[in-house]
């Protein structure tokens, strides 16, 4: 199981995949927005999107859970 | 007060830029009107201002880019002229034809001139006609591969491929021959497609080694245009600036003439009036520049241009938007000596990530040439909502190795604790031999941090740029 965090305050702008999601390593999973600039959130490994925690328009906290990939 | 300016100005802007063009007005005698948002209210443009006005809620379409508040602002408080800085309004036609009916001064251009440089097409075009050389490219977008091969044969190859609707490099590919085009032409019109809404594509010839050059041009009240020099804007991170010099050390008295007439050109062919930059690329290999596009407004590198021309540039659109002369002498200003800019940014100084937070400490370097512009002091909170500009350091000098030693000895002495800055990537960027020869073009900033990305879409895993400037 990988926990995806965020690494800055942000506001999550798209959220690009959704619970359940098979996902690769490197496929995008939420886009956030901060600062005028668009950073994308990528799954760390390969496997299945068990937990979206944020929803478009959140505005999270350095450290915050993103999603579970398991 | 100086005759021929405003009573009063409110400043739709934010940060350094809206303290810089207070800074002048209070000179002139000037009633500053700042105008805010909740998340800017302890900012020191807001304190400084002779009166602020709470426009909204942080995010920038229900506060800096609400017309409807701004306007009521200035309403309220009775302001003369509006100035609108960079980005935001200042490029928005409709915004400044609402300012001009409201019986307001706007410290800008005519909004048929922010018109026709907005569409990157059309303006290329008109430069064309007007005799400014632009990029071999096709005139009207193409909209299938087989187009795009004929168009690219006509041009040569390498070509470069980029959405006709698209901004700062979004899906922009290279191609070197037929068969890499139609690859790219498919990748480039799908991802034109999702971002844009618009999957149309322009061709243009590629160069694969240039400097970004702009020149200053002033229009003048009585109609004549002049230019002021040119600044090199090389030195740049996903296509948003880092570091701007002037003069370029990359252009020569034949070229600089030759930018210059064209630039006055540029502006004469949209009947300009006040601050513009004609943006350029120059080919390092053939010595030839093209025409890129035209910002109408105040540029943000525009002091490099004052420490070597000791022209208050803000001090002249506000003569201009009056319809006064200009406070300096147009026939014998001439620029004398070097001057460097660096953009203080909020983000860390390797992947050029944002980084907002509590300012703890700041501390401003001073000595001989220095200048800093700065939006934000100890104690203030950088917030996700804005760009990251914290502060542009400017250094000038007698000539440019001087300039170098300066602003490496300010560099040391700027301090700023809390949110991460890339302070140490721009000392890093003055010990490279690349910077320091004068030897560099635009993608000298990826070699030297290969890490930070090239600001492709966001779904390649690449951190993108909203409308660098």
């Amino acid at each position: 199981m990988t926990e995806i965090r965020a690494e800055m305050v942000a506001n999550v702008w798209k959220v690009v995949a959704a619970e359940g999601d098979a996902v690769a390593d490197g496929d995008t999973l939420v886009i956030l927005e901060s600062m005028k600039m668009e950073i994308p959130v990528l799954a760390e490994g390969a496997g299945t999107v068990s937990r979206l925690a944020v929803a478009e328009g959140d505005v999270i906290q350095e450290g915050d859970l993103i999603a579970v990939i398991e | 007060m100086l005759p021929g300016v405003p009573d009063s100005v409110l400043i739709a802007n934010r940060g350094e830029i809206a303290r810089r063009v207070a800074r002048t007005a209070r000179r002139l005698g000037i009633r500053v009107i700042a105008v805010y948002s909740e998340a800017d209210a302890d900012l020191p443009f807001v304190a400084e201002a002779d009166e602020a006005v709470l426009i909204g809620p942080a995010p920038a379409a229900q506060s800096y880019l609400n017309a409807d508040a701004i306007l009521a602002a200035a309403a309220a408080t009775g302001a003369a002229a509006i100035h609108p800085g960079y980005g935001f309004l200042a490029e928005n036609a409709t915004f400044a034809r609402r300012v001009i009916d409201a019986g307001l001064t706007w410290i800008g251009p005519s909004p048929d001139a922010i018109e026709q440089m907005g569409d990157k097409i059309r303006a290329r075009n008109l430069m064309a006609r007007a005799g400014v050389p632009v990029a071999a490219g096709s005139v009207e977008p193409v909209s299938d591969a087989d187009d795009a091969i004929a168009e690219a044969e006509r041009i040569g190859y390498p070509v470069m491929i980029k959405a006709a609707a698209g901004g700062g490099g979004i899906g922009m590919t290279v191609a070197a021959d037929a068969e890499q085009l139609r690859a790219g032409f498919a990748t480039a019109s799908s991802r034109a497609e999702r971002f844009f809404g618009n999957p149309s594509i322009l061709i243009e010839r590629y160069i694969s080694s240039a400097r970004h050059v702009e020149v200053q041009i002033l229009g003048l009240a009585d109609g004549q245009v002049i230019a002021l020099g040119e600044r090199d804007c090389s030195a740049q991170r996903r296509h948003q600036k880092l570091a701007e010099e002037t003069p370029s050390p990359g252009v020569d008295d034949n070229l600089r003439h030759r930018m210059l007439a064209a630039a006055i050109q540029a502006g004469e062919a949209v009947g300009y009036r006040g601050a513009g930059t004609v943006e350029c690329l120059v080919d390092r290999q053939t010595g030839q520049f093209v025409f890129l596009e035209m910002n109408t407004r105040l540029q943000v590198e525009h002091p490099v241009t004052e420490m070597v021309t000791g022209v208050d540039l803000v001090e002249q659109q506000l003569l201009i938007a009056d319809g006064a002369e200009v406070s300096f002498d147009v026939r014998s200003v001439e620029p004398s000596g070097h001057a460097l800019e660096l953009r203080v940014y909020a983000e860390d100084p390797v992947r050029f990530l944002p980084s907002p937070g509590v300012i703890s400490k700041w501390q401003e370097p001073t000595g001989a040439g220095v200048r800093v512009d700065a939006g934000y002091a100890a104690g203030n909170v950088v917030t996700p909502h804005y760009d990251p500009l914290l502060a542009k350091l400017i250094v000038s000098g007698p000539d440019r190795t001087e300039v170098l030693a300066r602003t490496r000895a300010a560099l040391a002495d700027f301090v700023v604790a809390g949110p991460k800055t890339n302070l140490a990537f721009h000392a890093d960027l003055l010990a490279s031999e690349e910077f320091v020869t004068g030897e560099y073009d635009t993608s000298v900033v990826s070699r030297l941090r290969p890490l930070a990305g090239d600001g492709w879409a966001p779904s390649q895993g690449g951190v993108r740029d909203r409308d660098p400037r």
